[in-house]
Formats: structure tokens, C-alpha cells, sequence
């Protein structure tokens, strides 16, 4: 269960609409549970269609993390076209190196949809081992 | 021979090192230094190095805040008071 601020929900929302067409990313960091703060990133793929983390910002914002106390509570994305959930390649690339073991068995991923700009629909998810996925209840507000 | 260098692991592989998130090793490149930290941490360096040898596309190693990818990859020099980072490049679709 996690909950998000609308205020950091509409950080998340406005990144995702100004990188369109392409997919926007980033990392919702939190201290015991609660998100604190947004971290955008820069997509590296430049795409509608997948999305990396910019490498130097990734390293960045992961040693920011550490160094605040914070942790890395979920990392965000957005679909342009699609349903808010985890598709193959999410799963995939979730897993550490292409082994069967996640790279973040603890941190949330939130996809928002924009397939309706105006109606954003945001869910939550783990990505555990060998890419299953379990949903996750999220709220806003 | 050469000097530590301190080589900061992301959380998956530190369970590898009794938890720790940084750990010395020694080496003149990223490559030596990867090989040095799998003979200390046996399956530390799996899948980081492929099978062909090179950097895993969705791993990322920093020498300091710089990508090796921009430098000379796997044969990119380090020195004693360096600091190497692995992490996962974060992806999807
Ligand atoms: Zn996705």
C-alpha cells in the first residue's frame, strides 16, 4: 500500500505530459514508507515507446538518496498509448542483468497511463522474481 | 601493485559482501578491478561481464560520476582514491 501526495502525484503527472510523445520517467524517493520527494529523469531512449534512465542523473539521484537517508521508494514511468501495467519489456528489464532476480525487489513501480491526456490513471506494482507481478493498492491524496 | 579502490555495490549485490554497500579491491582497469572483486565475492561479477566479455548493456559502472561507457568501457583506468559504482540501468518499455 502507498500513498502519494497529490502534490507530488501532479510533479509526476506534469513530467509525464511535457516529455510527450515520448515516455517520461523517474524515482519517488520516501522515508519509512512515505514519499518525500520527486526526482524527474531524463529518458536516455528518447521515446514513445521504452525509457532509461539517463546514466550520470541515475547515479546522481541514487547517491542523493543514500546520502539524505531516503530510500528509493518506487520508480515511476508513464505509457503513452497503453494501460497503466507492467508490459514484457518492464518485466525484463526489471530483472538484475537478465538473471531471474529483480534489481529492486522493494521498490514500488508506478506506471501513470496518458492514453487519455486529461485523465491520468496511475497504479502500482512489484516486480519479483523471474518478472511476476503483483499489484499494489495505491492512493492519492 | 596496485591500490584499493573503493567500489560502491548497488543493493542486490550486496548481499554478496555480508551486506556491505562498499568494498575495496585492486586493479588498473574496471576489467581487473571486476575480476579482483569476484575472487573476493565469488558470483559478484555474474552477468555484469557477458560472456563475450564485454559490459552488460543494462549494467552501469562509474569510475567517480563518470560513465565508463564515455571513457574506455572495461579498460577504463583506475587508481588508488577512485571510487567504482555499479548500479542497474534502470528500463523499460
Ligand atoms: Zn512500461
Amino acid at each position: 500500500m502507498i500513498r502519494i501526495d497529490k502534490g507530488l502525484f501532479d510533479e509526476m503527472v506534469a513530467h509525464g505530459l511535457s516529455n510527450l510523445p515520448n515516455e517520461a520517467c523517474g524515482v519517488l524517493a520516501g522515508k519509512e514508507g512515505r514519499p518525500v520527494k520527486f526526482f524527474p529523469m531524463t529518458n536516455a531512449d528518447g521515446s514513445p515507446l521504452t525509457y532509461r534512465f539517463e546514466p550520470k542523473e541515475s547515479l546522481r539521484v541514487w547517491n542523493e538518496i543514500e546520502d539524505e537517508g531516503f530510500e528509493q521508494l518506487a520508480i515511476f514511468h508513464t505509457h503513452t498509448h497503453t494501460e497503466a501495467y507492467p508490459s514484457v519489456t518492464d518485466r525484463k528489464r526489471a530483472m538484475w542483468a537478465d538473471s531471474d532476480q529483480p534489481s529492486f525487489p522493494d521498490t514500488y513501480y508506478l506506471i501513470v497511463s496518458l492514453e487519455d491526456r486529461a485523465a491520468p490513471v496511475l497504479r502500482a506494482f512489484r516486480i519479483l522474481d523471474g518478472g511476476a507481478v503483483s499489484e499494489e493498492d495505491v492512493t492519492i491524496g | 601493485m596496485s591500490e584499493p579502490i573503493r567500489v560502491k555495490l548497488p543493493t542486490i549485490l550486496r548481499k554478496h559482501a555480508g551486506g556491505e554497500p562498499l568494498v575495496d579491491a585492486e586493479g588498473s582497469t574496471v576489467r581487473e578491478l571486476l575480476s579482483d572483486l569476484e575472487s573476493r565475492y565469488p558470483g559478484i561479477t555474474k552477468n555484469v561481464v557477458t560472456p563475450e566479455g564485454g559490459l552488460h548493456r543494462f549494467v552501469n559502472v562509474y569510475v567517480n560520476d563518470e560513465d565508463v561507457r564515455y571513457l574506455g568501457s572495461l579498460e577504463t583506468n583506475v587508481q588508488n582514491g577512485d571510487t567504482v559504482s555499479i548500479l542497474p540501468a534502470v528500463a523499460g518499455g
